[in-house]
């Protein structure tokens, strides 16, 4: 009994812990006024470090093959002498020992607004017995609550379906991931998966103004809340609500199998997905696979105020770290579009359009897309692209 | 102070259902107008989380009648410039319909995207039916407060110097309820609206405004010597406000006396408080005196929404694309729009740039006397963002 | 007495009766009264309970035609059966929902009655009306008979055209727990909260089950797939058990799999996978892919494995817009009956039927119009019987 009244009072928590979170909504009123308001002034340092014309970001190189990823990312930067400057972190659960601590890390995107990140491997067990992982912990401080995966098909790489291009937005901080877990009895272990209205909402309006933003037409709202009455149900009745506010969007609802199904065989029926978080792991990974693998997909993932740039589908590749084989792709993608975030659109440009053509041209091609080559020389090949361009 | 505090206990869920309640009240059928006019309590909005990502905002833009595309695509190319953390999500009314489809779409987005930048609406019909599409966007987002900054530009030559007042203005009644019919053949009645609830509201506003900018005065504009109810009760309210106020000194004037002492000395004025047909009136003399309907931008403000215009609200149908309008009412308002965001660097910016485009290098439209055309502005604002940026000027 | 003691305390929670159960319990002497055990048997099953004691002669096998197109489905099958001379009796069964003597609507007594003496059944699609007070009939079944495995086998085949190629895999899913126990409350306006329950019991035997079938259907490797980085006491559990019964079967090969790796693995390149094992919910997005892999799920066949029984289905819809124009695809229903076969040790039959089952799909002359083909369900099932003794060239 004790164990139940324990739970309430976590998930209240989460629950109450969210009635703080004011600020995510309208509270304007009369200190609306620029005089009237109190926000530090850190706030609108989002570019302002652009006075000196350089950007400052943070970098998290990860595990397995991240910090390899990520030295491409920097080769690429320096060869086309992109203003921006890492902060770089050694973060690892795996590396307890040598991983900066949680708050350094955290002020520094805080500070920098925008991140970019390899893959933190997670253990499946923690010598603390903590259920927390790091990333989550990650998450939770710097309120990372939205994960945005945009799956496109790229020119040249070997895959079953054409013109994939859909955009998966999954909420991160609750749901399945709550890590409120307890053994009742031995033998037989509760995991409690919390869905909350305010978070389902502000998933749900995320996904919706991020439609309008790429000028997308259509959100799917991916659900199971036909066994899940109550949990998915709320979820599915936020998106549904706030529809309503996006008369001009078309919405539709999918069960999470289903969607599964669909995925495999028609994956071109869909636009922009809003998941919970559990089903949008699933559901980002089986559309990184149909458009050539984890290797080739960015991500992202927003809170108010900052955003972190990392691989659409979360794969350490341990099995490749150190032979040099692993492909840069996704994180030359999440570099470009970091960049398109913090307003350098010409560098993005650039970038994006170097791995088209060494894409296209396909001459060099690392293992995962049936070529050869290493990852140094898809760097070089994208570098070299830069300066022909 | 309570205002503040009412507006963060309505953030609270369980008091969102209270909310709920209080409205589901009303019949479902009623207007947005008839919400706001026949029932007592102040409107409620069904709260949404801002559209703020990343550190970044999405704006609705409602480009409008007349020059107001344009100067969007001025306020744009800056925008663009200088890299502001800004979406827009532009809607566009069509003036020529009837229906207000559009405008109700917008509405909607501005209720999701919590901010707006806007130029004049056009409401081409003259039907009695057909509402003003900007009356029907306040009343409809309860912006029940104008703020319009007149503040003098050294570099343009007025009558007076260095004036600086802060217009405070209802935004949601008064004369602009929209009220009226013909009782008998050829007469019409014509209602003004005044209720305690939203002038309080307003007076609050005025008076927190002022403590908060560190301002001394707030001058309470009425006719309460003809209309003794309707404007007698924004006086006294504003009144017995004022009482909680002690450091703020408070005075009113009536408003025929206001416009002469506006244009004879307008120093006497610091922040001034009124009904909603004598801001109308008041605002365009002070915008005349300091240089003409496009300088100086308005600010409307909700407990939830706020609206960024040019400060006086005319279309400028008659020089739309001649390329002789001038770009900075547009600016202006683009930048309060930031300082809202809390961008403050790149406000601070632009705002330094459009002073020393006017100021000292004397780049202006035919409006303002000088010659140059209205691209040439903008361009001239962007020169001087770059050497803002290389000088490290400072701009506070 | 520490398995008692779980039992007990389980059987409400998969009655989702939690805190009447709870209560009811802690009654003295209430614990026996609590009335949920069936029977007494309480030793963790094997896969083919209830098939042994059919070792010879003419099986009795429950058969429940369903709704919408299940009764034309059910008659090919039949039709098919009989001239593969199977030795089979049909005891066929309606479950349309009846009021029962508590006043709720459920399974008539006669079709649980049939099920619980033959073991084994055979169902077709099945329709819950929409409404208060029906619960799924699916749902019901799974629950009276305790169908705690579900399996999936997916195969690619030849003439169905899909994407992929070279699919064979097995999906075994956990069917009582886990996310869809069903137990969910609203903490405070606005706060669901959802249990999932995972119990070494019910892990025990699902993985226990998956290395049973392994064994039998001479397969390679056997997949858990989990969340435990994640979900690390939960997931952590259900993975700590299927390592444990790897332990036994030495000759299969095991391993761990992430769920969002496999889902990355399974659409880049399904010949990585044999047979896998997961939790409730996971399983049930995995075997919907992998049908989808094959060709949708007119095509897959799929058994429900319980101590009490085994249900073979098909699990795709009722289909009321095509239902008695003799347009529905047999395949589904035909191919869970070759699995039932299967599980009933004839494997002769079962592979003859398989094989001009594979054979019809393969040349396409008579196919339904679901896979593209103008052929009627009567000629499909013409076909089949057509091929069932020739041997392929």
């Amino acid at each position: 009994m004790s164990l139940l009244t324990r739970n309430v009072c976590r998930a209240l928590m989460q629950g109450t812990y969210m009635t703080h979170m004011g600020k995510g909504v309208h509270t304007t009123s009369v200190n609306a006024d620029k005089n009237v308001c109190y926000a530090p002034h850190s706030i609108s340092t989002l570019q302002s470090s652009s006075t000196e014309g350089r950007i400052k970001c943070t970098l998290i190189p990860g595990d397995g093959v991240g910090p390899e990823l990520v030295y491409s990312v920097q080769e690429v930067f320096k060869a086309a002498d992109i203003p921006v400057d890492f902060e770089s972190f050694f973060f690892s659960e795996v590396n307890p020992t040598l991983s900066a601590p949680l708050e350094d890390v955290v002020n520094s995107i805080a500070r920098n607004k925008c991140c970019i990140k390899g893959i933190l491997a997670t253990p499946d067990f923690s010598h603390t017995g903590e259920l927390q992982t790091l990333n989550m912990k990650l998450r939770n401080a710097l309120d990372l609550y939205a994960n945005v995966v945009h799956v496109k098909s790229l020119p040249n790489v070997k895959s079953r379906h054409r013109d994939v291009d859909c955009i998966i937005i999954r909420e991160q901080t609750e749901g399945e991931y709550s890590a409120l877990e307890h053994e009742s009895v031995p033998g037989v272990v509760e995991c409690l998966k919390i869905i909350t209205a305010a978070k389902s909402e502000r998933i749900a309006k995320f996904a919706f103004d991020y439609a309008v933003k790429m000028g997308r037409k259509k959100v799917t709202a991916v659900h199971k809340a036909n066994i899940m009455k109550l949990g998915d149900g709320l979820f599915l009745r936020s998106c549904e609500e706030m529809a309503k506010l996006y008369p001009r969007l078309q919405f539709e609802k999918m069960i999470v199998d289903n969607c599964s199904m669909q995925m495999v065989s028609n994956p071109n029926q869909f636009d922009v997905m809003v998941t919970p978080n559990l089903y949008g792991n699933i559901v980002d990974n089986l559309a990184s696979g149909l458009v050539g693998g984890a290797g080739v997909v960015a991500g992202a993932s927003y809170s108010a105020e900052c955003a972190v740039f990392e691989q659409g589908a979360r794969h350490i590749f341990s099995g490749a770290v150190g032979k040099n084989i692993a492909n840069p792709t996704a994180m030359l993608l999440c570099s470009a579009n970091l960049l398109a975030h913090v307003n350098l659109h010409p560098y993005s440009r650039m970038i994006k359009n170097a791995i088209n053509k060494v894409l296209t041209d396909g001459k060099v091609r690392t293992k995962d897309l049936g070529g050869q080559s290493t990852t140094k020389d898809f760097t070089n090949a994208v570098i070299h692209c830069l300066t022909t361009s | 102070m309570a205002l503040r505090l009412l507006s963060k206990l309505n953030v609270r869920p369980e008091l969102r259902g209270v909310v709920n309640l209080s409205s589901a009240a009303a019949p479902a059928t009623l207007s947005d107008f008839d919400v706001q006019h026949k029932t007592p309590v102040v409107r409620k909005q069904h709260l949404v989380p801002k559209a703020h990502y990343g550190g970044r905002h999405a704006v609705t833009m409602l480009p409008g009648g007349g020059i107001g595309p344009e100067c969007m695509g001025y306020v744009r190319d800056i925008f663009k410039y200088i890299g502001a953390p800004v979406d827009f999500e532009v809607v566009d009314i069509d003036p020529n319909v009837d229906n207000d489809e559009d405008v109700q779409y917008a509405i909607t987005t501005i209720k999701r995207n919590g901010v707006c930048l806007k130029g004049n609406i056009e409401t081409k019909s003259e039907a009695a039916y057909v509402t003003s599409r900007n009356i029907a966007l306040r009343n409809s987002l309860d912006l029940y407060a104008y703020v319009l900054h007149c503040k003098s530009f050294p570099g343009i030559t007025t009558r007076h110097k260095d004036i600086d007042i802060h217009i405070i203005r209802q935004n949601t009644e008064g004369e602009y309820a929209m009220l009226e019919h013909e009782s008998v053949q050829g007469v019409i009645e014509s209602m003004k609206v005044v209720t305690a609830s939203n002038s309080e509201r307003v007076a609050r506003f005025a008076f927190e405004f002022a403590k908060r900018n560190n301002r001394k005065k707030v001058t309470t504009v009425h006719k309460a010597n003809i209309m003794k109810l309707s404007d007698g009760l924004f006086l006294e309210t504003s009144r017995r406000l004022a009482k909680e106020y002690p450091d703020i000194e408070h005075n009113d004037m009536i408003i025929d006396n206001c416009c002469m002492q506006l244009v004879s000395k307008p120093h006497q004025f610091d922040v001034m408080l009124m009904t909603n047909l004598y801001g109308s009136i008041v605002s365009n003399v002070v915008c005349g005196i300091l240089g003409g309907a496009g300088l100086h931008s308005g600010r409307n403000y909700g407990d939830h929404y706020a609206v960024f215009e040019p400060g006086t609200r005319n279309t400028g149908t008659a020089i739309a694309g001649k390329n002789i309008a001038n770009p900075i009412a547009m600016i202006n308002a683009s930048v309060d729009m930031l300082e809202h965001l809390g961008h403050h660097f790149h406000a601070d910016l632009i705002k330094a740039a459009v002073a020393k485009t006017i100021n000292e290098d004397h780049i202006m439209t035919p409006d303002l006397g000088g010659t140059a055309s209205s691209t040439d502005v903008v361009k001239a604002i962007i020169d001087n963002i770059d050497m803002c940026i290389k000088n490290k000027v400072s701009f506070h | 007495m520490s398995r008692n003691y779980i039992k007990v305390l389980l059987n409400p929670f998969r009655e989702s009766k939690v805190l009447g159960s709870l209560l009811k319990w802690l009654e003295p002497g209430a614990s026996n009264s609590s009335g949920v055990h069936k029977g007494g048997n309480d030793e963790v099953p094997v896969s083919r309970s209830g098939a042994a004691q059919y070792s010879s002669g003419v099986r009795k096998v429950t058969l429940i035609p369903g709704h919408g197109i299940g009764p034309e489905i059910t008659v090919a099958v039949q039709k098919i059966f009989e001239a593969a001379k199977v030795p089979i009796e049909w005891d066929e069964v309606d479950v349309t929902a009846v009021r029962g003597p508590d006043g709720k609507m459920g399974i008539p007594q006669k079709a649980i009655d049939s099920v619980n003496a033959n073991k084994i059944g055979l169902k077709g699609p099945l329709m819950t009306p929409v409404g208060k007070g029906y619960r799924s009939l699916n749902l019901a079944l799974r629950k009276e008979f305790d169908l705690y495995a579900n399996v999936r086998p997916c195969k690619s085949m030849e003439g169905i055209k899909t994407l992929y190629d070279n699919v064979d895999v097995v999906t075994i899913r956990e069917n009582t727990e886990g996310e869809y126990s069903g137990i969910e409350h609203e903490i405070v306006d606005g706060v669901v909260q959802s249990i999932k329950l995972i119990t070494e019991e019910a892990s025990m035997r699902v993985a226990e089950f998956a290395f049973v079938f392994a064994k039998e259907n001479k397969r390679k490797k056997v997949t858990a797939v989990h969340k435990a980085n994640i979900m690390r006491m939960s997931d952590g559990l259900f993975l700590r058990c299927c390592r444990d019964v790897a332990t036994k079967y030495p000759d299969i090969k095991f391993e761990e799999r992430y769920l969002d790796t496999v889902c990355l693995n399974m659409v880049q390149d399904p010949a990585k996978f044999d047979v896998l094992v997961m939790p409730n919910l996971y399983g049930d997005i995995m075997s919907d892919l992998c049908s989808g892999l094959v060709g949708g799920l007119g095509l897959t066949p799929s058994g429900n494995i319980g101590k009490n029984g085994a249900l073979f289905e098909s699990v795709h819809g009722t289909a009321p817009a095509i239902a008695g124009k003799d347009l529905a695809n047999p395949t589904a229903l035909l191919l869970s009956g070759v699995m039932m076969l299967r599980h009933l040790n004839l494997h002769n039959e079962a592979e003859k039927i398989q094989r001009a089952c594979f054979r019809v799909l393969r040349e396409g002359r008579v196919l339904t119009p679901d896979l593209g083909g103008n052929g009627t369900c009567s000629g499909f099932t013409a076909e089949i019987i057509k091929y069932l003794d020739e041997p392929e060239q």
